[in-house]
């Protein structure tokens, strides 16, 4: 109960293909997020999910149901498919209250009065706005909409739930609150889910498996741990991070990397010469001194953002600039020196042709 | 990766799996079952009509056995065709009816144009005096018939060119008014102005409440001075309004009825309309099927002739005015000249008519307005053998009392139909945007704008006077006054349900489809409800036009099926001028109170502000 299977999904608007074979699995309870940038197709799959879109090719099954089949002939309506949705603009229907807006689907259900108003009192009381029954969404702020909407699947309790960006309309500091209650919906529901987010800190910090999504295909599948720390291409190495990750490209001189302004070592496996490699590695990763010590590199300082926590550097060697991330709150002049490191296990190197990560084809 | 082979797995197109898949997936797109059906039902009201009369017109007719004895009944002919273009008689039949209703239209057309739009200049970008009520009262001529002021007209200028009374100008002077003034040209141009000026108002004042002063602004600190910023900036703005406000009076006045048929058919000055009108009379229908497609030849090019010269493609869309008023002139010392004049000018379009008519209804002997000649007769009169042919006066007259049952029956069906049918193409439309079927639905619901009222009534009587298939003969029912009222406000109506539905985000439905909500209660639960203010706003306004509407009906009706336009018209053909003004100022009495009554009860359920047009 409760698994998603995709099997070769294609879907095409007219000559645009936007998801291109398509293959996708998600397990009973795991919090699934599909990550990339807007237009790359994962709006499109989700809604393929939930019904709304009918793929061109390709089979869908919810749970032991197929639910879409080319092939077979199957197509169940969204409003057959037993999933609960939720929407970017929440769509609580404007012209009724809070309590009819999450009973409205259950009164369609044919539930009885008390399970209904049993179900609407622990949902109200589950996202926290009990006594905000009667009140109509446009009385309500941006996060009480979000928790009714939040509240309408909780009462429904459907075992796949999907959220495309949920959060989005959502101001910095609320976004942080609604993660953790959308993390306690998906525990309380025990319920099989798919979020769709362009947000790296939404996907790494909700899910259990992370995929990432570019031009109708998966660049990579993984846990939030793998994706930041082992991207498979340089697609993903640069999308996710913000700051976003150091690339150099460079030769290989037999045990390093020469990058011009910079010398990057190379671990064994990848020591060669005069093959063209780029090497990534994270702005928190590289290692600062402030004070000289044999073998850095000297940099100067070139602009300074302390964030409060941390403070990002952009630090400048010859022509080459390189952000660096160090807690806490630095104050330093522009263009004082400072000289950095890299760790050997702390470097990502991939191949410009194919893009992909040398280091993890090689483990 | 998998291999992209997969594709082969598609079934083929005529097996089993492939029906069963596009069965479900019809069954999982209601827009798609919607727009079929809807576009099957319009192609059948709309597009076969005409494709019946371009028939109907080129062959030979029973009556035809009068002209040609050696006729084959049901073969094909050119004989309408020839005469009614190559024939002497094609003078009197075709080229100078031509020749009036081009003069008319365009004469018509600029008056209410420039009226219309120095009205909405006033209002909208002035500080003139007493706006709120001028902004009523101005939409007013909107709920009348159109040829209330022809009645009032005659009121006032009638001579004893055809006999029985005279109008109260010969009363009053004793001179006969000359026949140019009572009758003809001169005056139906100016009494259809009068009308017709409401419809470029409230376009142009709605386009005009939507410039925003901003864009005026920043042309003033480029530079310019104040007429050329009109010129340069709110004018081009403007030009789409302008188009649609042309393009929708110019083929109302092609088709109208009441009006020419009252001050022109007298001296025989003949226009398209009453032409057609002569000629079903005469049993002549196949010259009228050819008038009619003539006239509808005459819309289709001018539309494109007035799109080619405004350059705006879609020049007949029109817009709502949701206004944000803003940066109004000063008018300074002219603030109270103005305003006296919009006084003077409601005064002659609304209530002068209006006054005359009462007057005329409460005259004993016609002709006669003096102060001793006043009787309630007309209206309360129990039939009297001496009076006006032993009718009765209007609340003892049967006749006219069931002419008001149905003329009431007949705006709230056609408004009903006509909700819904707008709710199901906007639906329909704004869920398939993209698709084929969309454009096509959209297309077709807006084609009755073309036809001229006159010659879709004419169409109508083509198709429906024998039966066709399993539908009945539908002529002399009144089943067919409510179909043609709600196919030709269906272009107003579909788009109002278009817009309705653009403004509901299509995930409020979804989010109802993903809950397991099925369609019949998204569309009752959720769609009806949210599109309403809309919705009602459309059906107040098809309950209007049918209420007032002649010349689309008045080859349709017959005693069976009358409503109180068309009883007011006989009232008038036999010279019964109190009856006639009397039942007219009960019809305009009716419209006012339904749609004030329907006002106050949609504000009260909390649907939104209304707008016209």
């Amino acid at each position: 109960m409760g698994q998603i299977r995709l099997d070769g999904i294609v879907k095409s608007y007219g000559k645009e293909v936007v998801v291109k074979n398509l293959d996708l699995t998600v397990q009973p309870g795991e919090f699934l997020t599909i990550l990339g940038p807007s237009g790359c197709g994962k709006t499109t799959t989700l809604r393929m999910i939930a019904g709304l879109e009918e793929p061109d090719e390709g089979n869908i099954q919810l749970g032991d149901r197929m639910v879409f089949s080319r092939s077979d002939g199957v197509v169940i309506p969204p409003e057959a498919r037993g999933l609960g949705l939720i929407f970017q603009s929440y769509a609580l229907w404007p012209h009724m209250t809070v309590a009819r807006n999450i009973t409205l689907a259950l009164k369609e259900k044919k539930l009885s009065k008390t399970e209904i108003a049993a179900r609407l009192e622990n949902a109200l009381d589950l996202v926290q706005l009990t006594g905000y029954a009667e009140r109509y969404p446009s009385e309500l702020s941006g996060g009480q909409q979000q928790r009714v909407a939040v509240a309408r699947l909780i009462a429904l309790r459907p075992s796949i739930l999907l959220m495309d960006e949920p959060l989005s309309n959502l101001d910095a500091k609320l976004r942080t609150e609604m993660r953790a209650s959308l993390k306690r919906l998906h525990r309380d529901l025990k319920a099989t889910t798919v979020y769709v987010t362009h947000d790296q800190i939404e996907a790494l910090t909700l899910s259990d498996r992370v995929i990432i999504m570019n031009e109708g295909k998966i660049m990579q599948e993984g846990t939030p741990f793998e994706i930041y720390h082992h991207p498979a291409n340089i697609f993903v190495a640069e999308f996710i991070g913000d700051p976003g990750i150091n690339l150099f490209h460079g030769v290989t001189k037999n045990s390093t990397l020469d990058c011009g302004d910079i010398t990057v070592p190379l671990p064994e496996n990848l020591a060669s010469a005069d093959r063209r490699l780029i090497a990534a590695i994270r702005p928190e990763k590289v290692l600062v001194s402030e004070t000289e010590k044999p073998g850095w590199q000297k940099v100067s300082t070139e602009i300074l953002q302390p964030t409060g926590a941390d403070t990002i550097l952009q630090v400048r060697i010859g022509e080459t600039s390189i952000t660096l991330l160090q807690p806490g709150f630095i104050t330093l002049a522009e263009g004082s020196k400072l000289w950095i490191n890299f760790a050997p296990d702390s470097i990502s190197f991939f191949d410009p042709e194919t893009q992909d990560n040398l280091r993890s084809t090689a483990d | 990766m998998a291999p992209v082979s997969r594709t082969r797995d598609r079934p083929a197109f005529w097996s089993l799996r492939n029906f069963s898949y596009q069965a479900y997936r019809l069954k999982n797109r209601p827009e798609l079952i919607i727009g079929v059906l809807a576009l099957v039902f319009l192609g059948f009201v709309v597009m076969v009509p005409l494709l019946q009369i371009i028939k109907e017109a080129f062959t030979f007719q029973r009556y035809d056995l009068a002209y040609q004895p050696d006729g084959n009944v049901g073969g094909f002919t050119l004989l309408h065709f020839d005469r009614v273009f190559f024939q002497p008689i094609s003078k009197a039949l075709f080229f100078k009816p031509l020749i009036n209703s081009l003069m008319m239209g365009v004469a018509v057309t600029a008056i209410a144009l420039v009226v219309g739009f120095s009205l909405a200049w006033l209002m909208v970008r002035t500080n003139v005096h007493f706006k709120g009520t001028f902004g009523a009262m101005l939409v007013f001529p909107y709920m009348m018939p159109s040829w209330v002021m022809a009645l009032a007209w005659l009121s006032l200028f009638k001579n004893d060119r055809i006999g029985g009374s005279e109008g109260l100008l010969t009363y009053m002077t004793g001179t006969q008014v000359p026949d140019w003034v009572a009758y003809g040209y001169l005056p139906i141009v100016f009494t259809l102005a009068m009308h017709y000026y409401a419809y470029a108002y409230l376009l142009i004042s709605g386009a005009l409440a939507t410039v925003d002063s901003e864009l005026e602004e920043a042309g003033a600190t480029s530079g310019m001075g104040k007429w050329k910023r009109i010129r340069v900036i709110t004018m081009p703005l403007l030009m789409p309004a302008i188009g649609s406000a042309i393009v929708l009076t110019f083929i109302r006045i092609l088709g109208t009825f009441g009006t020419p048929a009252l001050l022109g058919m007298p001296v025989r000055f003949f226009t398209f309309s009453t032409q057609i009108y002569a000629s079903i009379n005469a049993r002549n229908q196949g010259d009228a099927y050819i008038l009619a497609l003539v006239l509808i030849v005459l819309a289709v090019s001018f539309i494109w002739i007035n799109s080619r010269i405004i350059g705006v493609r879609k020049s007949y869309v029109t817009m709502t005015g949701k206004g944000f008023r803003k940066h109004e002139s000063d008018l300074g010392k002219w603030r109270w000249p103005a305003a006296i004049i919009v006084i003077l000018f409601l005064c002659i379009t609304v209530a002068l008519p209006l006054i005359l008519l009462l007057w005329e209804s409460l005259t004993l002997i016609p002709g006669n307005y003096s102060l001793s000649n006043l009787t309630s007769y007309f209206w309360a009169g129990q039939g009297n053998m001496q009076l006006a042919y032993g009718e009765p006066g209007v609340i003892h007259n049967r006749g006219i009392l069931e002419a008001l049952g149905n003329s009431i029956k007949l705006g709230f069906a056609a408004a009903l139909f006509n909700g819904a049918l707008g709710l199901l193409v906007g639906y329909a439309v704004v869920r398939g945007r993209g698709a084929r079927l969309s454009r096509w639905l959209e297309a077709i619901a807006f084609a009755p704008y073309i036809f001229p009222s006159i010659a879709l009534g004419a169409i109508y009587i083509g198709m429906f006077s024998t039966n066709i298939g399993p539908i009945p003969a539908l002529y002399g029912t009144f089943t067919i006054l409510i179909l043609i009222t709600v196919i030709k406000n269906l272009p107003f109506t579909s788009r109002t349900g278009i817009a309705a539905m653009l403004q509901i985000h299509q995930s409020l439905e979804e989010t109802a489809r993903v809950q397991g909500i099925g369609w019949f209660r998204r569309m009752f639960r959720i769609i009806i409800p949210l599109s309403m203010s809309g919705l009602v706003a459309g059906m107040l306004l098809t309950f209007i036009t049918a209420m007032r509407e002649l010349s689309l009906i008045i080859l349709l009706i017959s005693p069976g099926n009358n409503v109180l336009t068309g009883l007011i018209f006989g009232y008038q053909e036999q010279d019964m001028a109190q009856h006639s003004a009397a039942v007219t100022l009960m019809l305009v009495m009716f419209i006012i109170l339904i749609s004030v009554i329907v006002r106050l009860m949609s504000r009260r359920a909390g649907v939104g502000k209304l707008s016209v047009v």
